[in-house]
């Protein structure tokens, strides 16, 4: 056991496909309650950082602690683990042949071994915390994608997780479907959740992180709190992104 | 009476009148072959052998009799086939590499049973291993025949499996792994419903061929009904009996496609 101190730590996380170096030497720590953003061009590794975070990509080199322990090491189960971070991506996530209902209690009661009743009754807890109780029955195909999304989220929070991570879950929303979205991720941050949150909403990112890292070419450039990033980042790099983004 | 809109009026007219026009002309062409055939020089002998109604009526409640039989060696074919199908799709598609060999023996089993004529698997395994002495009941026709039936079907419907497995989009898995669902789970709940339920039509298609092959167990044994029309052809040296046979065939047969088609249409619009 080290580095008890953070929630969550990667150090020097390394990720190849083939001979493409997409994470390359990432150190990041993550505070717990901090809610993190990360921002850079499409292709500088956002997803696939998330991805490994939460060991659906197997990493190179290097670790990730997770309240001090290497959930990283080669050979290990990282079932365990997964659970405890809840992961929601842009767009397939809901499984479109079950109920809202289905989708959200699935994972409590395999992995958790939760009652029926137990699962139904949080899930329903959930769903109306953020105004989705009528769809409890509906299939995901009568669902706009805003409310998909924030299913997605809900069937994340149902496993009770201790990080969420966030793959720009609102890229592929009608733009009128965005706010209701990061509605839902604001009220997490309220709630103390540890958040790591990929992101093309440069103004969500201001008004709500702790923390905004600038991805480039599969490496942290540039960590800075909003104000310093949006106002006067560091790194040439970083600043020409921001001028083209913005 | 409700009012139509101009537009629905317009269609409701072309639509019948493409009605009339179909049906004029269909019942032109009948005519045409009702009053030409009777006219071709063997029609006498052939109307004789093949369409003669007095031994369709005597054979014909004997042939239903015998048809029972395809439908009871179909109906325990079935669910063997796809219990088969769906351990060789699932061999497939095992990914841990100590399992390799699971591997192997899907795509061997596929590629064996796939690539040897049905007729030929029925043959061998219909008369070679009832050859080898066996007592009964293991020397039945019944048994071999459905042996080889089970074997042939499941290596079709297990590659059907496979494609509708590998047709889900790999971030459906992602999406249950990253909740902690086991692999096996992940099959289970997650792809295999949608699997399955993409490629019903498809195996629609296989299930009414099989249908048909059921008759290919005529040559080592069973009495059903191509069987049983051959022994009346024999018996009165008169084809009708094949005639009525392949009559209660597409009884059968053609409903069931056509069902299989509706399927295939409705999920094709169900995914634009
Ligand atoms: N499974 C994979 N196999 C090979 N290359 C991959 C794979 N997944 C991602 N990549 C590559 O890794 C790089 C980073 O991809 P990633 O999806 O992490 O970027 P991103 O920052 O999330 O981009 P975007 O903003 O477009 O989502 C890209 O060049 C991509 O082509
Ligand atoms: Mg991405």
């Amino acid at each position: 056991m080290r580095n008890v101190t953070h929630k969550l730590i990667l150090e020097d996380l390394t990720c190849r496909f083939d001979d493409l170096t997409v994470c390359d030497g990432i150190n990041l720590s993550v505070d717990s309650g901090e809610m993190i953003c990360l921002i850079g061009a499409s292709g500088s590794g956002k997803s696939t950082l998330l991805r490994c975070i939460n060991l659906l990509e197997p990493i190179d080199s290097g670790h990730i602690w997770l309240d001090g322990e290497d959930i990283a090491i080669p050979g290990l189960d990282p079932k365990p683990y997964r659970k405890r971070i809840g992961i929601v991506f842009q767009s397939f996530n809901l499984f479109p042949h079950m109920s809202v209902m289905q989708n959200i209690c699935l994972a409590p009661k395999r992995v958790l071994n939760a009652s029926v009743a137990d699962t139904k009754a949080k899930a329903l807890e959930l769903l109306e915390k953020f105004g989705l109780q009528d769809k409890a029955n509906e299939y995901p195909d009568r669902l706009s994608g805003g409310q998909q999304q924030r299913v997605a989220i809900v069937r994340a929070l149902a496993m009770q997780p201790e990080i969420m991570l966030l793959d720009e879950i609102t890229s592929a929303l009608d733009p009128e479907l965005v706010g209701e979205v990061l509605e839902v991720v604001k009220a997490l941050k309220e709630q103390d959740m540890t958040i790591v949150l990929a992101t093309h909403e440069m103004s969500f990112a201001r008004e709500v992180a702790d923390r905004v890292c600038f991805l480039d070419g599969g490496k942290i450039l540039e960590t800075a709190t909003p104000e310093e990033m949006f106002t006067n980042p560091r790194e040439a790099r970083t600043r020409e992104f921001l001028h083209r983004i913005l | 009476m409700s009012q139509l809109s101009p537009r629905k009026r317009y269609e409701q007219q072309e639509r019948r009148r493409s009605l009339l026009i179909a049906t004029v002309s269909l019942l032109a062409v009948c005519a045409t072959l009702y009053y030409l055939v009777p006219k071709a020089p063997g029609w006498e002998s052939v109307k004789r052998s093949f369409f003669n109604w007095p031994i369709l009526e005597k054979t014909f409640p004997t042939l239903l009799k015998a048809f029972l039989w395809d439908i009871a060696i179909f109906a325990w074919s079935l669910p063997l086939i796809m219990v088969l199908a769906l351990i060789i799709a699932l061999c497939r598609n095992v990914r841990t590499p100590a399992l390799f060999p699971l591997r192997v023996f899907g795509a061997l089993y596929t590629d064996i049973f796939r690539g040897v004529p049905t007729i030929l698997l029925v043959y061998l395994i219909g008369f070679g291993i009832p050859g080898l002495g066996l007592a009964r009941p293991w020397n039945s026709p019944y048994l071999w025949g459905t042996v080889a039936l089970v074997l042939t079907y499941s290596a079709y419907v297990a590659e059907v499996l496979r494609s509708g497995i590998e047709s889900v989009h790999k971030s459906q898995r992602s999406a249950s792994e990253s909740l902690g669902l086991t692999e096996a789970d992940t099959m289970r709940f997650v792809i295999l419903p949608q699997a399955i339920r993409r490629q019903v039509p498809a195996m629609m298609n296989f299930v009414i061929a099989l249908q048909k092959d059921v008759a290919l167990l005529s040559f080592i044994g069973p009495v059903e009904l191509l069987r049983q029309a051959n022994v009346y052809k024999s018996l009165m040296a008169n084809f009708t009996p094949y005639i009525g046979a392949a009559i209660i065939f597409l009884c059968v047969t053609i409903p069931a496609t056509r069902y299989a088609d509706y399927l295939l249409a409705q999920q094709r619009s169900v995914r634009t």
